[in-house]
This record gives C-alpha cells, sequence and structure tokens, in this order.
C-alpha cells in the first residue's frame, strides 16, 4: 500500500510536494486545539501529520536526485523581499532529517508526556508542529528573506515550549533563550542580510555565490570577512561561541524539546543557514580566494574544544549533552570553514549523523528522568542494569558521538579529515582529534558507571543531587514503551546510517557539485 | 471604490471630508442620548474612508494632484486644498483608524466617561477627526495651523475627559506645550509670510527658492524653517519634546488614546514633511541648517531612551506610550535621512505604526473595561480570562518588535536599507539595537500577561465583548497582513517618496 | 552706538514682539501657579498677533478701503488672520482655565508644586 501511495507521489509536481510540506504541519497546528478534550486523537493528529510530512518529504527525494531544483514562488513582498521555496540538496537533506525525526519523536513525547503528567500539552503539540513548519520553510528557503522569516518564527514557537514548565527557572532560562537568539538576529543577523541586498542587488540562494571580491559589486576582503561574521554570530542558533549560553540555559524544556529542537530542528537549523550562507550566498570560492573564511576556522575550533572541556565538568546528564551539541555543531562550521568540497559532504553528512545520535542520547536522558527521577550523572551508578534498552541505545549514541565505526558518526568525521588532510590544513586535523579524544573523556565515564559500577544506596547519594531530587528511587525498571520504542529506533538509525549512507552522501555530493 | 458613484458631490469630496465631521459635531452637540450620538459619530466615521480612498485612489491612478478651490477663488488669493499622493495616503490611515474604532467606543465609552459628558466625547472626537483631516487636506499653511489648534483643543477636551484626576494635569500640560508648538509654527508662517507674501504651499515653494539666495532675506527664511520644525517637532513628539504624551496617552479614556496614538501624532509628521519637502525642499532644509543631523541624532536619543523608560514602567499604557515616542523616532529618522528608502520606510510606518498601536491600545482598552486598571500589578495573568484580547495583544506586541511577516518589519527593513544607501552603517546597527530593547519591554508585559499567576482583579475577568474583539482582531489581521502584501502602504508610500523627492513646485 | 540705536528705532516693532515673546514664555517656564502659566501663555501668543500686524502696515500706505485716488495701502490680510489667532488664543485660553478649575477642584491648590507633592506620581 505505501509503495502504491508512494508511486502515486511520484506523479504530483514536486511544487505541490513543496506546498504540502509547508501545510501539512500548519494544518496539523490548526487541527490540534480542536481535540483538546480528546487526548488520542490529539496525538493521533500529530502522528498523521508526521507521517504524512515525511512521506512528502521523500517523495520529492528522487526529484533532486534527478537533478531538479522545483521553485515555489509564494509571494513578492517588497523590493528584494519576496517569499519563495526551492528545493536543493542541502536543504533536502535538513528537510529529511527533521521530518524523519519528527515521527519517533511524536511517539517519545506521547510516552514522556503522559508519564510525567505534563500540564498543557494541548499547546505543547500545538507549538511543535509550527515549529516544524518553520523548519520545513526554513530548509526549502530560496532567499534570505525567507530563511529570515523562517528563523525568527522558529524562534517564537520554540519559546513556549522552553518554558513549558513554567517555574521561576523555567521563566529565567526562557529569557536567556529569547534575548540571545532574538538579539543574534536582530542586532547581527538582519543587518548583515540588509548589507547583502545592499551590495549585491538580490537575496536569492545562488550556487556561486552573490557576494564577490571582484567585479562591480565588489567587497574588499576584510569587510567580506566582517560580513561573515556578522553572519555566522547573527545565527545564534548555531551556538558558535559566545552565542552558545541559550542552549545549555533551554535544557529546562522537557526532555522531548530537547531531543528534537535542540538536537535536531533547532541547532541543525542554525548550522543549516551558516553551511547556506557559505555556499550559496559567499560562495566557496570566493571564501578561498580572498582568504575572508580563514578567522571562522579559529572560532569553530575554539567553539568545539571549549564546549568539550565545559561538557567534562557537568554532572547533569542533559547539560553535559547540551555542551556536547555546542562542540558538534561546530565541527559543522569547522568543515564549513576548511573549504574544500571533501570536508563540505562532512559537514552535511555530519548534520545527520549528529541529529540521529544526539536525538538518542536525549531521548534516553528522558527516558531515565521519566523511569527514575534522575538527572545527575553521579546518580547513575548500575543503571544500564536496570535500563538495558535505554542504556543500550545510550551507548550507541556515545559512539557515534565519539566516532567510532560501525556507527554513523565516523563517516561524517572521516570526510572532515579527509578534506583537512588534503588541503594540509593540520590545525582543523588537530582539533578533530583533540575533541575526540575530549568526547571519549565525557562519554565513556558515564557508559562505565552505568554498567560497571555498583548501585550505590540511597543514603550514600551526594548531598546536592538528595535535595534536587527528592523523589528519585531506585527500585524501578525500563521507561514507558512508547519512549523505549522511539530510542530504539533511533539508535538503530545511527547505525543503519554507517551501513547505508547512500542518502545522506548522494545529497552531500549534489550539494557539492554546483547546487 | 471607484465604482462609488458619488454623483454630484464627487468634485466636492476635499470639502466634504471636512465639513461632513463638522456637521456631525455640531449635530451630537444637540444629542444629549449618547448612544445616538455614538451612531452618528458611527456613520461619519464609516463615510470617510470611502470618500478618502476616493480620492487616493484617483490620485494614483491620474499622477496629478486634486486641487479645490474654496469659495473658487484661486490660489495664492484664495485657500486652496490640495490632494495628492501623500496627503491622500495620510488622510486614508487617519480615516480608517477613526472608522475601526468607532464600534470598538460605545462600551468603552459608556463605562469609563460620565453620563452627562458621553455624547460631548464623540463631539470632540469628531472635531478632532475634522482638524487632522484638514491638516492634511489643506495647503495653506495658515489654514494648516487653524485645523492644527482646531484638533489640538478637541485633543485636550478628550483627555481631560479621562476618569482618573491625573487626566486633567496631563490635558493641561499638553495645553500648555501643544499651544507653545502651534504658537512656534504660526512665527514661523508668519516669519515667511513677510518675506514671501503668500501662505500657499506651493506659492511658497516657488517664491522661497528667489528669497533664500537674497541676502537680506535669507536669514527669515532660515529662522522661519527652524521655527516651523521646532513647533511641529513639538506637536509630534520628537525627544526631548515628547514630555506631555506619556501623561496624556496614560490617563485618557482608553478609546481617545487609541485613536490619538494612531492619528494625531501623525498629522502633525505630515505637516513636518510637506514643509521640509515641498515648501522648502530637502536641499534647502539640509543645507542651510543642520535639520537632517539633528534630528537624526535627536531620533536615535528617542529610540533608545523612549525604549528604556518603556522597559521600566508599570502602566501598560504609559509604556506604550514611551514605545510610541520611539516609534515616533524611526518616522523622523526616516525623514532625516531622506533619501527614498528613508521616506518609503517612514512613510510606511505612519500606516503600519498606527494599526500596530491602535490595536494594542484597543486590547488594553478591552481590558480597562473589563479590570478597571492596566497597571501590571493588576493585570498579572489575564491571559488566560482574557485569551482572545490577549493573544491579539501578543500578536501586535510581535509586529511592534518588528519580526519578519509582520508590518513592523517592513518599516524596519526600508529604514535599514535607507542608512545603508547613505553608508551610516553605525546608524543601521543603532536601529536594531534599539528594536532589541523593545523586544524586551514586550517581553515583559507578555510574561506579566501571560505567566503569573492571576492578581485579584484579574481572576474576576471574562473575555472582551465581541464588539470590542472584532476592531481589534481586523486591526492585528491588518498587521499581518500588510507584512505580506505591501501594495497598500510601501506602493503608496515609494509613490508619494518619489514626488516629495522630487520637489514638486 | 548710534548704528544700534538706529536698527532699533527702524525696527522697534519687532523688538517688542521679541521682549513680549520672551516674557511669555519665561512666565510659563518660571511660575508654578497654574494660572499665571496660562497669563504667560496669553502673553505669547500675544507677541505673535504683533508679529503679523506691524509689518501689515506699509510705510506711506492707507487704510485698506478701496479708493481711486490712492495707490498704496496696509496690507488687511495680516489682520484677518490675527482674529482667527485671536479667537484660537481665546479658545485655548478658556479650555485652560476650565482645566484649571478642575484641576481646582480634583486637588484643592493650582500651585504646581503643591499638586505634585500631593501626587508625585502624576508628574
Amino acid at each position: 500500500m505505501f509503495t502504491s501511495l508512494f508511486a502515486a507521489l511520484q506523479n504530483v509536481p514536486p511544487e505541490d510536494l513543496i506546498l504540502a510540506a509547508l501545510l501539512i504541519p500548519s494544518a496539523a497546528a490548526l487541527l490540534i486545539p480542536l481535540f483538546h478534550r480528546v487526548p488520542n486523537l490529539r496525538e493521533a493528529v500529530t502522528l498523521i501529520a508526521a507521517a504524512a510530512l515525511a512521506t512528502v518529504t521523500w517523495s520529492l527525494y528522487p526529484h533532486i536526485i534527478d537533478g531538479a531544483r522545483p521553485e515555489l514562488k509564494v509571494w513578492h513582498v517588497a523590493e528584494g523581499l519576496n517569499l519563495a521555496f526551492k528545493v536543493e540538496p542541502l536543504g533536502m537533506l535538513f528537510a529529511l532529517v527533521a521530518s524523519t525525526l519528527w515521527i519517533v519523536n511524536s511517539i517519545y513525547s506521547i510516552g514522556y508526556m503522559r508519564g510525567n503528567n505534563e500540564p498543557r500539552q494541548t499547546s505543547f503539540y500545538v507549538c511543535f508542529a509550527v515549529a516544524l513548519a518553520s523548519t520545513m520553510a526554513l530548509a526549502f528557503s530560496a532567499n534570505l528573506f525567507t530563511l529570515f522569516l523562517a528563523y525568527e518564527v522558529l524562534t517564537i514557537s520554540t519559546y513556549p515550549l522552553v518554558t513549558h514548565k513554567a517555574t521561576p527557572e523555567a521563566m529565567k532560562a526562557g529569557r536567556v533563550y529569547l534575548m540571545l537568539l532574538i538579539g543574534t538576529s536582530m542586532v547581527l543577523f538582519l543587518p548583515a542580510i540588509v548589507i547583502t541586498w545592499a551590495t549585491a542587488g538580490t537575496l536569492d540562494f545562488t550556487p556561486g555565490g552573490i557576494i564577490s571580491a571582484d567585479g562591480e559589486n565588489a567587497l574588499s576582503p576584510p569587510l567580506i570577512s566582517a560580513l561573515l561574521a556578522l553572519f555566522v554570530f547573527g545565527i545564534g542558533k548555531a551556538a558558535v561561541m559566545p552565542m552558545h549560553f541559550w542552549l545549555p540555559a533551554a535544557m529546562v524544556a522537557p526532555t522531548p524539546v530537547s531531543a528534537l529542537l535542540h538536537a535536531v530542528a533547532v541547532v541543525k537549523a542554525g548550522v543549516f543557514s551558516i553551511l547556506k550562507v557559505v555556499v550559496y550566498v559567499f560562495g566557496i570560492d570566493t571564501l578561498a580566494k580572498t582568504g575572508a573564511g580563514d578567522w571562522l576556522v579559529y572560532a569553530a575550533g575554539f567553539t568545539v574544544i571549549m564546549a568539550s572541556i565545559i561538557a567534562l565538568r557537568q554532572d547533569n546528564l542533559k547539560k553535559r549533552l547540551a555542551y556536547s551539541t555546542i562542540s558538534q555543531l561546530s565541527y559543522v562550521v569547522l568543515a564549513a570553514a576548511i573549504l574544500t568540497p571533501i570536508s563540505a559532504i562532512g559537514a552535511a553528512m555530519h548534520i545527520a549523523a549528529h541529529a540521529v545520535s544526539k536525538i538518542t542520547l536525549f531521548f534516553a536522558a528522558g527516558s531515565i528522568y521519566t523511569a527514575a527521577h534522575k538527572t545527575e550523572i553521579s546518580q547513575l551508578n548500575g543503571i544500564g542494569w536496570k535500563m538495558p534498552w535505554t542504556m543500550g541505545a545510550f551507548t550507541v549514541g556515545a559512539l557515534a558521538m565519539i566516532g567510532l565505526p560501525p556507527t554513523a558518526g565516523f563517516l561524517g568525521k572521516w570526510f572532515m579529515l579527509s578534506g583537512a588532510m588534503s588541503t594540509e590544513q593540520w590545525l582543523p586535523v588537530g582539533i578533530i582529534v583533540l575533541s575526540t579524544v575530549l568526547n571519549a573523556g565525557y562519554f565513556l565515564p558515564i557508559l562505565v558507571r552505568a554498567f560497571f559500577v555498583e548501585a550505590t544506596p540511597v543514603a550514600l547519594h551526594a548531598a546536592g543531587a538528595q535535595a534536587a531530587h527528592p523523589k528519585h528511587d531506585d527500585d524501578h525498571g525500563e521507561a514507558p514503551f512508547p519512549m523505549v520504542l522511539a530510542l530504539t529506533i533511533t539508535a538503530a538509525m545511527s547505525v543503519l546510517l554507517f551501513f547505508f549512507p547512500d542518502v545522506a552522501l548522494n545529497l552531500a555530493k549534489l550539494m557539492v557539485a554546483g547546487g | 471604490m471607484s465604482a462609488l458613484s458619488w454623483g454630484a458631490a464627487e468634485p466636492h469630496l476635499p470639502i466634504l471630508l471636512v465639513i461632513v465631521p463638522i456637521l456631525g459635531a455640531l449635530v451630537t452637540t444637540f444629542l444629549r442620548n449618547s448612544f445616538l450620538a455614538w451612531l452618528v459619530a458611527l456613520l461619519v466615521s464609516f463615510t470617510l474612508p470611502f470618500m478618502t480612498i476616493q480620492l487616493l485612489v484617483t490620485v494614483l491612478k491620474t499622477g496629478e494632484p486634486i486641487v479645490y478651490m474654496i469659495g473658487n477663488w484661486e490660489a495664492p488669493f484664495g485657500i486652496v486644498y490640495k490632494v495628492d499622493q501623500l496627503s491622500g495616503y495620510v488622510l486614508t490611515v487617519i480615516a480608517l483608524i477613526g472608522a475601526v474604532i468607532m464600534p470598538f467606543a460605545r462600551r468603552s465609552v459608556t463605562a469609563e466617561i460620565d453620563e452627562r459628558a458621553r455624547s460631548w466625547y464623540y463631539s470632540m472626537y469628531l472635531l478632532c477627526l475634522a482638524g487632522l483631516l484638514g491638516i492634511v487636506i489643506t495647503g495653506d499653511a495658515f489654514n494648516a495651523f487653524v485645523f492644527l489648534e482646531i484638533s489640538s483643543l478637541a485633543t485636550y477636551v478628550l483627555i481631560a475627559l479621562g476618569r482618573n484626576r491625573r487626566a486633567l494635569l496631563a490635558a493641561y500640560q499638553y495645553l500648555i506645550m501643544g499651544t507653545i508648538g502651534a504658537t512656534f509654527y504660526v512665527i514661523g508662517i508668519g516669519l515667511l509670510y513677510v518675506v514671501t507674501g503668500t501662505l500657499n504651499f506651493d506659492d511658497l515653494a516657488g517664491r522661497l527658492d528667489a528669497a533664500i539666495i537674497d541676502p537680506g532675506q535669507r536669514n527669515a527664511v532660515v529662522t522661519a524653517l527652524g521655527f516651523i520644525v521646532v513647533g511641529l517637532c513639538l506637536k509630534l513628539a520628537l525627544f526631548p519634546m515628547h514630555v506631555w504624551l506619556p501623561n496624556a496617552y496614560a490617563y485618557a479614556p482608553s478609546v481617545a488614546t487609541a485613536f490619538l496614538a494612531g492619528t494625531a501624532t501623525k498629522a502633525a509628521i505630515y505637516l513636518l514633511v510637506r514643509v521640509v519637502f515641498s515648501v522648502f525642499g530637502a536641499a534647502m532644509s539640509l543645507e542651510n541648517m543642520p535639520i537632517g543631523d539633528v534630528v537624526i541624532v535627536l531620533s536615535i536619543a528617542a529610540m533608545f531612551l523612549a525604549s528604556i523608560s518603556a522597559v521600566f514602567e508599570t502602566n501598560a499604557k504609559r509604556m506604550l506610550a514611551y514605545s510610541s515616542v520611539a516609534q515616533i523616532g524611526y518616522i523622523t529618522l526616516g525623514i532625516a535621512i531622506a533619501n527614498q528608502a528613508g521616506l518609503t520606510g517612514s512613510l510606511a510606518h505612519i500606516a503600519n505604526h498606527a494599526i500596530m498601536k491602535t490595536a494594542l491600545f484597543l486590547a488594553l482598552g478591552a481590558v480597562f473595561y473589563r479590570i478597571g486598571s492596566v497597571l501590571y500589578s493588576d493585570i498579572a495573568g489575564i491571559g488566560r480570562k482574557m485569551p482572545l484580547t490577549m493573544a491579539a495583544f501578543a500578536l501586535a506586541g510581535i509586529g511592534l518588535m518588528g519580526t519578519p511577516g509582520t508590518a513592523g518589519f517592513i518599516s524596519k527593513w526600508y529604514l535599514a536599507v535607507a542608512a545603508i544607501d547613505e553608508g551610516l552603517y553605525s546608524v543601521v546597527f543603532l536601529i536594531v539595537a534599539s528594536s532589541l530593547i523593545s523586544v524586551v519591554y514586550i517581553g515583559r508585559i507578555t510574561e506579566v500577561i501571560w505567566f503569573r499567576e492571576p492578581s485579584a482583579a484579574a481572576a474576576q475577568a471574562r473575555e472582551a465583548p465581541l464588539s470590542m474583539l472584532i476592531p481589534l482582531w481586523l486591526l492585528v489581521g491588518a498587521t499581518f497582513y500588510l507584512g505580506f502584501d505591501t501594495r497598500a502602504t510601501v506602493g503608496t508610500a515609494a509613490e508619494a517618496a518619489k514626488v516629495l523627492l522630487e520637489g514638486v513646485r | 552706538m548710534m548704528q544700534y540705536l538706529e536698527v532699533f528705532a527702524a525696527h522697534y516693532n519687532y523688538f517688542i514682539t521679541i521682549f513680549l515673546m520672551i516674557s511669555g514664555l519665561f512666565i510659563v517656564i518660571a511660575r508654578g501657579n497654574l494660572i499665571k502659566k496660562l497669563v504667560g501663555l496669553s502673553l505669547f501668543q500675544t507677541s505673535v498677533y504683533l508679529l503679523y500686524l506691524t509689518p501689515a502696515k506699509i510705510l506711506g500706505g492707507t487704510a485698506p478701503i478701496y479708493d481711486g485716488s490712492y495707490k498704496l495701502y496696509s496690507n488687511p490680510l495680516p489682520h484677518v488672520l490675527m482674529l482667527t489667532a485671536i479667537v484660537v488664543g481665546v479658545a485655548t485660553l478658556s479650555l485652560g482655565l476650565a482645566l484649571v478649575v478642575r484641576i481646582k477642584e480634583a486637588y484643592g491648590t493650582v500651585e504646581e508644586d503643591e499638586i505634585f507633592a500631593k501626587d508625585p506620581e502624576a508628574e
């Protein structure tokens, strides 16, 4: 049945598929409140929408592989500002990752929200749907205006999700989240867009870039550098230091939020935007020729190392994962900064690899919280035997983060290292190697604790942990079934992506070949 | 609109635009029943937008201004009413805002104003409307002063009708400052009259070219320009002459604030643009006096200092009043930068800001209607009790911040482009930085409304009535619609800017 | 010295205008009594009347009543304009005084500092 549905969708013009991809989550956002009183139907709306969205995006994939670049021009807003969509390989990859993981995340959310008896679940699912709609819009954006619009909607729609718990701590974190993300986008990103418009006369993403160092609209290399800096630090979602504070703050959100949004949608939107800007606004050649992107290696490299060092010192599991995310995001930025086609492929692959692996880790963290009410790593002694599926998946995710085969993380790092070595840029090589060691340094101890350390009785736990989590108990089993199902699926995907990397690899290669 | 047949009235639309509200005011003076008074005001308010749109559409289609000679006396002997792209646009904004507010007004006025004074409210409102429309449509400088004072005097009464005794003080302070401003304006006009012998805008424009070169008359012309600009800046509340505005907006009746926030300062801005660009001409204004630089500095000061004051406010209406001062700074900034993008952005912001601010004030008016207060301590947690109203407030607030997809973003975009076109990179960053402060005060009030426990007052609130919700949501819808379909705002504004910069003589 | 006296004599109407303007403004700013402020405002507005009227008198011109035997007339237009301005001034003054009456009823005083002492937030 699915194959015939698929075949039927092949005949739908790709422009309509783009429209469907945008409308499906938006429609879900409107429909969900109607079922406020019937939770099972309400959840069904989300699941059906997620499945439909994934089907639509996967139907676009063959078109892109064939070389088509479908466009959808929606509206001419003002001079230079157009609401338009265009699917190109990188966007396709991002959309595939986000839409596929939405299904898994929705299954997980149902388990988590019900398992923890979270309040205000309707607004939760509505905001999620809006966030996904804006993620799709961002992935398929054809110009900087559409990207910026989707970017801001994403920030605004995820704010209620971050402050969902409505505790004073959550509100404070929400303020940091909002101010940092909107601050960077308003004060740095927007001027960068205006300057781009003023210089290049267009905001459309064009293979080869629209900013050039020669020709009539030329910018001098220092100015190109400055403009790139405005973009990189303005796109706060990519968490390049010092614009990273929002990410640990956002960990107060319920874990499904942290999982899909802050491991996949929001943060990937950030690095995706930076990649898009580097490839389609500046153009790799322009940056390589003028050397305007050289400083980015240092900024990204610093973030990679620094975030890993800070991660080492975190006891809160989600915070450690957050800093790990910051570090991994800058891998992508670093790969882009190396400015070789091979490393760009590595960047794209890492977007996919990190997404499936990190979401697994967050799923596991939420699973531990739901079943055992534990949040600190020091409390996790021996938990591997009580929650084998959860910690098994965690192990897979951790190995992927470190970059060991047979997990997806290996491929991304492999390409990045190849790219760096091929142009004899030894600093990125050193950074990648060092951070791999650091990754092992903060992930392996968790695994050791979980499987090889005896569970300590309650009285011997650290005082701080006791006070913060009075409810934690040692007499627990696995998490609710939907959660375990979800994390098993994503763990499996982390491994499968190693053996069947074609989808991601093909799209990455197409991106590098010329958009 | 052009299909609407006005018949014999059509050639007289310009004067009817002023006469109809004045007659309405006269009629309501004799009506003691406030419902009937409201009905008359409603009828008048609903007719006016059709007239203004008819005029605007005609001007845009033909490209030629509509000139109406009062009493058939030709300019410069008689007073002439002139509708061109700019005045047609501002007329439409004022008329539409007045029309949208009227359905809202009935319950709000009944709740906030004493029974004896209710029909007087509608008389004063119609007089104010007549005055504002008159300012924009007239082509005679002194006539503009007369209408300026008509609208201002009516405004002082409107504000004084507020329940709180502080409204009286606010009205008094506004009276003093407003009269000084208007008098400065008339001093400037007087000097111009002494030099050129005419009061008609177009005629003045023609004669000033010669006068500015003549060394004997140059000083008078430059002084006149100074007086006029300062006088009008007092009226439009440019920092630091904005002191009257926060109290006036805070303590006036809610409908009055909503109306004034969207229209009163905009009429003064229109007059400023007309004088600076059409009468003196951009080149003359900006090279003879450092008006451009001074206004840029004051605008930026307004944007920052007013926004910061808004952050610390605990009275929601006062907070929005300071926000208005900041937004007026944006408009004057674009005018001072004086290129195509800048003027387009400023003129577009006249409409965009009017729509967003009126929506915000209407939402607060609905809250005041239900619980009698707009202090942060009292409106805490009211989001859950009045979800539709407060959702509209939040959405209009998002527009005010300049989020893409809303009207507010469009204006900001054009202002940023204008600054870059002139190479003023620091100004670009100052514009966006001050927008960031607006995020803080909008975020703060949103937190108070949605994320706090309901206060004692808020717990008793119910959702606002339909007559209040419909105008409110119409305006919110317009905020988002105009963020995408900018033909009405930016399209017209760009045309008007082009004409202004060519120097219509 | 003579030079300055000449200038003064030739333009004495403007000097009087300026004097009234400044005194009016000064009273508005410097006096705390609400009624006195209004007096200052009226004084300020009166100076404007002079600003318009005095240049209207053309030296050697006669009253502006048309008669074939006269060629030079004083300008009547500013007088007309100032009639309007006087009306505006009167309206403003009466509105201001009405407000002061209401303020007195509400606050019990018309001294600005006393009012702000009673109601500090009103400033």
